[in-house]
């Protein structure tokens, strides 16, 4: 059984208007260590998507399992980057960081007594994404590029075994984007954490994901699984090979296609 | 001089400037001194009275207060209560805002009923006047929490009293200090209310006196001790908001 499972699921939201079927039978597996990316015009209930599979809504019909078990609540383990940072002002960096550990088992009772020890925890993954000394900072004296590694940082401190990324760079001018790319890959390269990055960006998709999953719009459905199989290490570069560009162009017109029904 | 200090300053120039105009019409339109006083003659009568105007400012400021901290920490249960689920912030909200539209000088009659001429009403008038901006302030703080936030702390297995101690109740913590400020100046109007409507001492009853006995002047040198007081209070709470909760006063500090 795959990390991630999803069979038959749906949601309907009920609105005034009556239900909206926000997402339609959905299949899809995600095996454990996958990089999943799931691409697809807006509106197509992606961010639905992560709310089933972190547990955070129930699905209307239809399974989510996780790690084997069916999903019956929140999950208590995923870690989330949304698009915007979503950082804590009264805290300083490090103590953003902090957070998970204040609240997932078994930190949450060692954390007061260990604090030295987290604070290096904290200072070390910041490191790893290039910001070395700026724990004792606050959130609003970094630029947007820098929280959303603080908020990649906060996502993954607890070490979950599933993070949850929902457009985490929409929001970022084009270069910061390519440069966070490259630090997400890392991450990944080093933890191994199954991921479901949710995005518009086609070529984040390729250059980041191990697959790809597309999705119709609304009433949401899965239509394509493509297998990205660049070998890994990947940098920036391959994204002009031509094995890339023909993927690219294929989800392009995939979606293109979904957009006009 | 430099703009610092000319912003400084500007608050005394204006007060000095209102008071000379003050002067200046009264003396221009030979104002009689039981219509409108001249600053002079209030600022005079102030320090001839200056015993019984300290005495009830006392008075005033005790209720004031007494009538405040009880606002406080029922504003700030009722406000945790209010905003802690969408259920209970649309149930009571309505009943909150019918509360608070009802004059509070007709209720300090019953109060009077209830606990007799003095203190006790006044203290309460305070209460049931300033603990309204309180919850308010305190509930929409709670209810504007942003979901990413709630997202991110739920897929971590957090409870809502976890979520709530986290984030929600420092994030509203600008929102209560914020209110202080309002709520004091309001306690204020609180007390004064009762205090001229049914009391012994305090401002209020001393205003009510002076003006019984046509001491015109002394009316208005109450009506500016009453302002130094408001003003006074008011300052404390801005400067307590500043100090409590400066990471929400950033702007002007950050690059972006």
């Amino acid at each position: 059984m795959a990390f991630v499972e999803l069979s038959g699921t749906s949601l309907a939201y009920r609105t005034r208007d009556g239900e909206v079927l926000a997402l339609d039978a959905a299949d899809m597996a995600v095996e454990k260590g996958e990089f999943t990316a799931v691409v697809g015009p807006s509106g197509c209930g992606k961010s639905t998507l992560m709310k089933l599979v972190t547990g955070l809504r129930p699905p209307t019909a239809g399974t989510v399992s996780v790690a084997g078990e069916r999903v019956r609540g929140p999950l208590k383990i995923a870690g989330m980057a949304f698009q915007n940072a979503t950082l804590l002002p009264w805290r300083t960096v490090r103590d953003n960081v902090l957070l998970p550990l204040e609240i997932v088992k078994p930190h949450r009772s060692r954390i007061r007594s260990h604090r030295r020890e987290y604070e290096e925890r904290a200072d070390a993954i910041l490191e790893t994404v290039g910001l070395a000394g700026f724990g004792d900072r606050f959130p609003w004296e970094l630029s947007g590029g820098m929280q959303q590694r603080v908020s990649l940082c906060r996502a993954l401190v607890h070490e979950p075994e599933l993070l949850m990324l929902d457009e985490p760079f929409a929001a970022l001018d084009a270069f910061t984007r390519e440069e966070l790319w490259c630090v997400l890959r890392d991450l990944w390269q080093e933890q191994h954490f199954t991921c479901i990055l949710v995005t518009h960006d086609l070529r984040e998709a390729v250059f980041l994901a191990d697959t790809i999953h597309v999705m119709s719009a609304r009433p949401g459905r899965i239509l394509h699984r493509h297998v990205i199989d660049i070998p890994r290490p990947r940098d920036l570069e391959i994204l002009y090979d031509r094995a890339s560009v023909d993927i690219i162009h294929t989800l392009r017109h995939q979606i293109a296609g979904v957009r006009q029904q | 001089m430099s703009a610092v200090n000319t912003e400084r300053l500007a608050p005394w120039i204006i007060t000095i400037a209102l008071f000379l105009l003050w002067e200046a019409a009264c003396i221009l339109f030979d104002m009689p001194a039981y219509v409108l006083p001249r600053p002079t003659l209030v600022l005079a009568e102030m320090w001839n009275f200056k015993g019984a105007i300290l005495l009830n400012s006392l008075q005033t400021l005790w209720t004031t207060v007494a009538g405040f901290a009880i606002a406080v920490v029922f504003g700030l249960a009722l406000g945790i209560f209010i905003g802690w689920s969408k259920a209970i912030y649309s149930g009571l909200y309505p009943v909150m805002i019918g509360f608070n539209s009802i004059p509070k000088v007709a209720v300090v009659p019953i109060l009077v009923l209830w606990f007799g001429v003095g203190t006790v009403p006044a203290i309460l008038t305070a209460f049931l006047i300033s603990f309204f901006p309180i919850v308010v302030n305190v509930a929409t703080g709670l209810a504007t929490l942003e979901p990413e936030m709630e997202d991110v702390l739920r897929a971590l297995g957090a409870s809502k009293l976890e979520i709530m101690l986290k984030v929600g109740i420092p994030r509203s913590m600008p929102y209560f200090f914020g209110s202080l400020k309002v709520a004091i100046t309001l306690a204020f109007v609180g007390a004064i209310i009762s205090e001229t409507i049914a009391a012994n001492s305090g401002l209020g009853h001393l205003m009510l006196q002076a003006q019984a006995n046509f001491e015109v002047p002394l009316v208005f040198g109450c009506l500016i001790a009453l302002a130094i007081l408001g003003i006074a209070m008011y300052a404390i709470f801005a400067l307590l908001e500043q100090r409590m909760t400066g990471w929400a006063f950033r702007s002007g500090i950050n690059a972006g």
